[in-house]
């Protein structure tokens, strides 16, 4: 039983080591809240928690703002991401080498507004980047744009 | 008849879940021409102006011309809560070492100034050389040029979680040369406060 028990944990040791490197990559922020106005929160693994400035922003996070609320955020490369009242932006992917400036990005606008200035990955390499609303894909050539998705969509 | 036909209509856009969407190109800060690509079920609409744009209705997107009017009013909270764009300093190296030049410490008086006055402002130091010695020697030396200037950073009270050094070696010259030849210009450390 004890036998059991040891061999697991240390099955389990050498698993959480295997996977250290790539999780801890993985656990890097994708970037940090920069300006927050009004009613702001992050919804993080089924917790909603203030997004005042400084707060950074994982993948898979979901960004939400109230009637009255805004916020900007700078992702790590230089990506920069701002929304109105009334939304819901989730970032479902964001991966970014500092060194080779290489990377993939993933934004999805579920409702509300969204402003977007492209960054590092997008002028590297355009064809990992893109941003999505509930009908469409964006793909982006480097630039600046915005985004509306009306409606109720909360998922 | 046409009062009844209408009222069909609203009620089957309502059953359609009353889904909105727009995209608006914006010019681009730094004037070069950019393009966004909208794809959906239906096909493509490529977005290649200033405020050219797309809006959705039943079901497909339809390319118009927008206006900084209707941006403004759209897209007003979101533009007026952009943060402040990255700001790139670049500092420059004597040979062979990691001394600043004269100019360039007295430019990191801005740059301090820039981190402290900026919101939750984050750091990335880059370090370059030029091409004088081997790929893995200058490789080492960038990254040594960046961590001396984290380092001087944080001697004179910047946070050091703020700050990240990177090595970029001489794979990024700002002056394209030859192999082994000594360019001041790409003995640098770019600062980006973002």
């Amino acid at each position: 039983m004890i036998r059991t028990h040891r061999l697991a944990v240390g099955l389990a040791a050498a698993l959480a080591s295997l996977l250290a490197s790539p999780l801890a990559l993985a656990d890097d922020p994708a970037g940090m809240v920069k300006v927050s106005k009004g009613q702001v929160s992050i919804e993080r693994a089924g917790a909603r928690l203030p997004a005042a400035v400084g707060t950074p922003v994982l993948v898979s996070d979901r960004l939400r703002t109230g009637r009255d609320g805004s916020v900007g955020v700078t992702l790590r490369d230089n990506t920069l991401l701002s929304a109105g009242p009334n939304s819901l932006i989730v970032i479902d992917k964001f991966v970014f080498d500092k060194t080779t400036q290489e990377g993939a990005m993933s934004v999805h606008i579920r409702r509300g507004t969204l402003a977007v200035a492209s960054g590092r990955i997008a002028k590297k390499t355009p064809e990992s980047v893109d941003f999505h609303t509930p009908t469409s894909v964006l793909g982006v050539r480097g630039t600046e744009f915005v985004v509306e998705v009306e409606g109720d969509g909360d998922e | 008849m046409n009062k009844a036909l209408a009222s069909l209509l609203l009620a089957s856009l309502l059953a359609a879940g009353c889904v909105s969407e727009r995209v608006v190109l914006l010019p681009s800060a730094d004037g070069r021409p950019g393009a966004v690509v909208v794809r959906d079920a239906g096909g493509e609409v490529r977005l290649d102006r200033p405020y050219a744009a797309t809006r959705r209705s039943l079901g497909g997107n339809d390319a118009y011309q927008s206006s900084p009017e209707e941006v403004s009013e759209r897209f007003g909270a979101a533009l007026a809560a952009r943060p402040p764009r990255p700001v790139s300093y670049v500092l420059y190296f004597e040979a062979g070492g990691n001394v600043l030049t004269a100019a360039s410490q007295a430019a990191l008086v801005d740059i301090r100034r820039k981190i402290a006055e900026q919101a939750a402002s984050e750091v990335r130091i880059i370090g370059h050389t030029d091409r004088v010695g081997s790929v893995e020697g200058n490789d080492a030396l960038s990254l040594k040029r960046a961590e001396s200037l984290r380092d001087l950073l944080v001697e004179s009270g910047v946070a050091a979680d703020k700050l990240e050094a990177v090595g970029r070696g001489e794979r990024d010259p700002l002056v394209p040369t030859a192999d082994e030849v000594d360019e001041p210009k790409n003995r640098r450390v770019e600062i980006v406060v973002r």
